[in-house]
């Protein structure tokens, strides 16, 4: 983690998309290792000790989600999924495996950078002492104290919409599947009500967005679940 | 005048003749007098004729008898292996026509053609099976004897004493293509007989000694000549008719014999066709069904049925009309069909009863003065002798499912009599209460009315017994003196007569009123299952249930477990899948069913074909295709086979056949429909991809090649230009192909929704959020309700909706225009627009934006398919809700769509 380029493996079959992301991602000074296949893939990972791994869902030899299963049982690594458009469900069986963020193909060089990085500095924030204030914005939470603010001034949250903001600001940038959200927030007897987390997640943005509309911290992934987003 | 000119009609049917026998195997029969004239050598040596020929020639079933001659010509003949069925006891020898059908020969020789087959074959006689080698295309070589022809049964018994059982219909042999008469003088083949070289069957062995006398041999010999000529005769007249030489005949003759039941009928019927034959007539059959049928015992109605068919094998048209009095309905046809001769048999009774009640044959011959009226004498002849020629049908299928006739009404008879005595002593008790204060004669009035009662409730039966047990308890109670049966008064005589003559024509008149009233009700019953059947039948359109409806009606109708199987793709005949329904039948044999469908004929139980099965099948025909096979297992198989109940039957598979028929040509024009309509968005879908995927690739190709090629000599800022270039290309096809997979996906029905519970704005956040590059230039504002109801879809369809609408606006507004996303959520439906400030729509394109490969401005560089709109509606209209477009308050475009919200949306208990 203190190294000046962070090591990043690219798990994909594609020859093509692995040269572009090799050139690209080395320009953008990350250290590259790439790997073919699943198996070679967790290989790497084991031997590599990668800060982030990039990974196509549509392996030869593999099912990229029992990758990412296979992954978990030894290492908090985290993972950004490349997938196609119009497999929602791919998705959000790769984010509940334990992925941590998604980018749709075809992607542009720049979004997919912005994730990694998101990705490495989360991973960097929970390897430390969990914070107890957290900023984004013009919004802070204090979480000692159980407080929200915006702009300076008090916001009052329910019982429910401040451990739902909890839960989101604990995972800055990670996407955050619906059933996960439910289970964390309201326990495992919800995980199918998705409709309260959408009224109590509206809830939050008119009380702590600009344009409730038109978030800035508070996305929707459409089909998938939600993101904080802590804002650069 | 033309005169000299072919009838048309007759040019017709002998061209239909030669058509089919251009496609039939041609049938050659050795015809002789008696066994032992050498039919089987004759057979054989024109085998090998033909085999010397080149023509392919197998033997099928040949009897040597173990005679060394006929061994000798069969030893260099490939032999057709035959099959061995257990029949009683022992194994016979039968011929295999599966395998001479799988061999396909071009000629075939089969021995004996009148043979009848062990049980289970697949035809009982071996004609039939000979029909189909013929059928099949295969030239068949047989042999036949004179007293096997059907119209010559008689005769030859009548001559020889002995009586066969294996007879060939008349027809068979006059449609052989080739007859060729062995003949021996009787003396040679009594040589012969002597000398041991023919062979007699068992039982023949011990007529033997009758049969082969020289006077028979002599007879049948005429007999079998006579027959060859006759048809050198016909063959004669057919080629006078080939080549228009008809002048020697001038109108045909037409012959109608009246049939009924009786064994006289089945003398009659033969002899009337002997004289058809004599006059080269065409002859019909006619049986006029009275009220009297109703009436008649099983076996007599078995008799009438069976003595039609033997007309029908003989070569004659069967009709049944119905009427009251058989005389007039037997002239009334003749002459509506201009008969020329009528047959009828000699009237049974004789003497004074004659002269006093004139019999049907004089009432014939009064009503048909213009007509010949040939009247057969008719001899007695012991029944089992006729029992031989029975029709297969009915003593197979009583015997097959051990149906023992029983007595009609039986159950009837003893109640009704009891009923009819008690009424009489209710009216002895009446007269009894009467007695004194009456004339005796009133009570006679009140046993009347006792008699009318018995005869309307119960049948004539018991009203003559009534009739007989009134007058006797009049006598007995009522006349002096009482209680004997002595009468002092003789006048009272007079009384009885007219009270038993009065009893009895009441009984009759009652009774058959009764009787009428009986077949009306039948006849209602008949129409109106077949009106119900039909009304139900028309108001489905699917194949499944009308195949219920059939099942359920036939299996109803006839008393058995009926089914009804239709044929898969590839034309074999299938069980049907899915419930069974009551009354259905379950494991029917597939194979009958699928020789029912190919050959179109019905088959099993009652019929020719395979009558060894229990299930009595019949083709679903229509006029244009076989549809499928009914399978029936009757309860009762003899109440099935009743002509009424066959014609019914033929009706309810017409009916059937035509329902289906017309479900499956529905079902084939809407597959054609679909079939044209997915023809037609390839098509369209390639001409407009393959312009909108070559432009981009092009200029990626050109702006990479530039880069990989001559990086050098490029400024960084041109480097930068060509590779954002390609970059806006790459992603325009992208959009591209994932709206024509999206399409494609909704097009094919293979996506579900995945409807929930939405907070609007956030749909609209989320599509503004994809958008936002699009609209970069745009401002966006946005009307959406206050609360922030929620409403029921499926999330991400509706986002690829917004966004469409939103690039759609950004593609055809001029940079800083203004786009407004609105929505109203009525009661019960969420109305969303898109609407701008921009130029708008032309008149008249409010429909047409939303067909694919539709664009606002079809030569500018604005990219995009025109799949975008064509998508939104696949989208919306799978919501059940509707988009539209047209004019916006601030004069540009505006896209509004609804989205019809039926459940009430749940509500969360607010927390503090």
């Amino acid at each position: 983690m203190t190294s000046e380029r962070p090591v990043v493996v690219v798990i994909e079959d594609e020859p093509q998309i692995r040269r572009f992301l090799r050139t690209s991602l080395d320009a953008h000074e990350f250290t590259v290792h790439e790997a073919e296949t699943g198996k070679q893939g967790l290989v790497e990972c084991a031997t590599r000790r990668p800060e982030v791994v990039v990974l196509d869902l549509g392996l030869p030899d593999m099912d990229g989600v029992e990758l990412i299963r296979k992954l978990r049982e030894w290492s908090e690594v985290p993972v950004v999924v490349l997938s196609a458009r119009s497999q929602e469900a791919d998705k959000i069986a790769a984010l509940e495996a334990g992925a941590d963020d998604y980018v749709v193909k075809p992607f542009g060089m720049g979004e997919l950078v912005a994730r990694l990085r998101v990705a490495l500095r989360h991973s960097a924030a929970t390897g430390e002492d969990a914070q107890s204030v957290f900023r984004a914005g013009e919004l802070e939470v204090d979480l000692l104290n159980r407080r929200v603010r915006r702009a300076g001034a008090d916001v009052h949250l329910t019982p429910t919409e401040y451990r739902l903001l909890v839960v989101l600001v604990k995972h800055p940038g990670k996407v955050l599947t619906q059933r996960f959200l439910l289970k964390e927030v309201w326990g495992p007897g919800y995980a199918e009500s998705a409709h309260y987390l959408r009224i109590y997640m509206a809830n939050l943005r008119k009380k702590l967005e600009a344009d409730p509309a038109q978030p800035r911290h508070l996305l929707t992934e459409t089909g998938v679940g939600y993101r904080f987003d802590a804002g650069a | 005048m033309s005169d000299s000119r072919p009838d048309p009609d007759a040019l017709l049917a002998r061209v239909q003749r030669d058509e089919r026998k251009e496609k039939r195997g041609r049938l050659k029969i050795f015809f002789g007098a008696a066994a032992g004239v050498g039919k089987t050598f004759a057979m054989l040596r024109a085998a090998h004729a033909q085999r010397d020929a080149g023509i392919d020639t197998v033997v099928g079933l040949v009897e040597t008898h173990g005679r060394s001659e006929t061994i000798a010509q069969l030893e260099d003949l490939e032999i057709l292996p035959s099959r061995m069925v257990e029949h009683r006891g022992g194994t016979v020898r039968e011929f295999d026509i599966d395998a001479a059908l799988a061999r396909k020969p071009g000629l075939l020789i089969v021995d004996e053609l009148a043979h009848s087959n062990a049980p289970g074959s697949r035809h009982p006689k071996r004609w039939q099976d000979v029909a189909e080698l013929l059928e099949a295309g295969i030239s068949v070589y047989t042999s036949l004897n004179v007293q096997h022809l059907e119209s010559l049964n008689d005769v030859v018994g009548q001559i020889t004493g002995v009586r066969v059982w294996e007879t060939i219909p008349d027809k068979v042999f006059d449609e052989a293509d080739e007859v060729e008469l062995v003949d021996l003088p009787p003396d040679e083949l009594l040589e012969r007989l002597a000398a041991g070289k023919v062979y007699l069957p068992e039982q023949a062995l011990r007529a033997a000694a009758n049969f082969f006398r020289k006077g028979n041999l002599i007879a049948l010999r005429e007999l079998s000549l006579r027959r060859t000529a006759q048809r050198v005769d016909a063959q004669m007249r057919d080629y006078r008719e080939d080549h228009s030489i008809d002048r020697a005949w001038p109108v045909s003759e037409r012959l109608l014999v009246c049939v009924g039941p009786g064994e006289r009928s089945e003398h009659l019927v033969r002899a009337a066709r002997r004289l058809a034959a004599g006059l080269g007539a065409e002859w019909t059959a006619l049986y006029v069904e009275t009220p009297d049928l109703q009436r008649l015992p099983e076996g007599e109605r078995d008799r009438i049925l069976r003595n039609l068919r033997l007309a029908e094998e003989l070569g004659a048209r069967s009709v049944t009309v119905g009427g009251g009095d058989v005389a007039r309905e037997v002239v009334g046809y003749a002459r509506a069909q201009n008969v020329s001769k009528i047959v009828l048999g000699k009237p049974r009774r004789r003497g004074i009863l004659r002269r006093l009640v004139s019999s049907t044959v004089d009432r014939v011959l009064q009503g048909a003065s213009d007509i010949d009226v040939e009247i057969i004498g008719t001899e007695a002849r012991p029944s089992t002798l006729a029992f031989g020629l029975a029709s297969p049908i009915l003593d197979r299928s009583r015997t097959h499912l051990g149906v023992e006739q029983r007595p009609r009404s039986d159950k009837l008879r003893w109640p009704g009599y009891a009923g009819a005595a008690a009424i009489t002593v209710a009216c002895t008790l009446v007269g009894a209460l009467m007695h004194g204060r009456f004339e005796p004669t009133n009570l006679v009035m009140v046993y009347l009315v006792g008699i009318v009662l018995v005869a309307v409730r119960f049948g004539r039966g018991p009203s003559v017994f009534a009739s007989l047990a009134s007058v006797a308890a009049f006598d007995f109670f009522f006349v002096p003196p009482f209680l004997t049966f002595a009468v002092s008064d003789t006048q009272y005589v007079v009384t009885f007569l007219v009270m038993l003559a009065v009893g009895l024509v009441i009984s009759n008149l009652a009774a058959s009123v009764r009787l009428q009233a009986r077949i009306a009700g039948y006849r209602e019953q008949r129409i109106s299952a077949l009106y119900e059947m039909s009304r139900e039948l028309a108001g489905t359109y699917q194949v499944e249930s009308m195949v219920r409806i059939g099942v359920q009606h036939l299996a109803e109708v006839f008393g058995s477990q009926a089914v009804i199987l239709l044929p898969d793709p590839g034309g074999r005949v299938r069980h049907p899948a899915g419930d069974s329904i009551a009354g259905s039948l379950h494991g029917a044999d597939l194979s009958i069913a699928q020789w029912v469908h190919d050959h179109n004929q019905a088959a099993g139980l009652g019929t020719d074909t395979l009558a060894g099965s229990d299930t009595h099948f019949v083709p679903l025909a229509s006029p244009n295709r076989a549809v499928g096979v009914i399978g029936l297992l009757p309860a009762n198989p003899r109440r099935l086979f009743v002509p009424e109940q066959r014609r019914l039957l033929d009706t309810f598979a017409g009916q059937i056949a035509i329902a289906i028929e017309r479900a499956q040509l529905a079902e084939d024009a809407r597959t054609a429909r679909l079939q044209a309509d997915t023809e037609e968005l390839r098509n369209s879908l390639l001409a407009g991809i393959s312009h909108d995927l070559r432009t981009p690739l092009a200029s990626i190709v050109g702006a990479s090649s530039t880069l990989a090629e001559s990086s050098e000599q490029l400024s960084p800022a041109a480097r930068r230009d060509l590779a954002a270039g390609i970059a806006e290309e790459a992603r325009h096809m992208s959009e591209v192909v994932a709206n024509v997979l999206d399409l494609a996906r909704f097009q094919a029905g293979a996506f579900r929704l995945n409807l929930q519970w939405h907070v609007l704005d956030e749909v609209v956040g989320g599509a503004l959020a994809r958008s936002r590059g699009r609209l970069a230039d745009r401002e966006v504002k946005l009307a959406l309700p206050a609360d922030a109801p929620l409403v029921e879809l499926d999330a991400v369809l509706i986002e690829q909706v917004l966004v469409n609408l939103l690039e759609n606006a950004a593609k055809y507004t001029p940079a800083r225009s203004t786009v407004t996303v609105a929505a109203e959520a009525n009661p019960g439906e969420l109305v969303v627009s898109v609407s701008d400030n921009g130029p708008g729509l032309r008149p008249g394109e409010e429909e047409q934006v939303f067909d694919k490969f539709y664009r606002g401005s079809p030569e500018s560089a604005t990219g995009g398919v025109g799949l975008g709109l064509a998508i939104c509606r696949s989208i919306v209209e799978a919501h059940g809700g509707k988009i539209r477009a047209g004019r916006s308050s601030a004069g540009g475009a505006r896209f509004s769509f609804t989205l019809p919200q039926k459940a009430a949306a749940p509500v969360l208990e607010a927390e503090e």
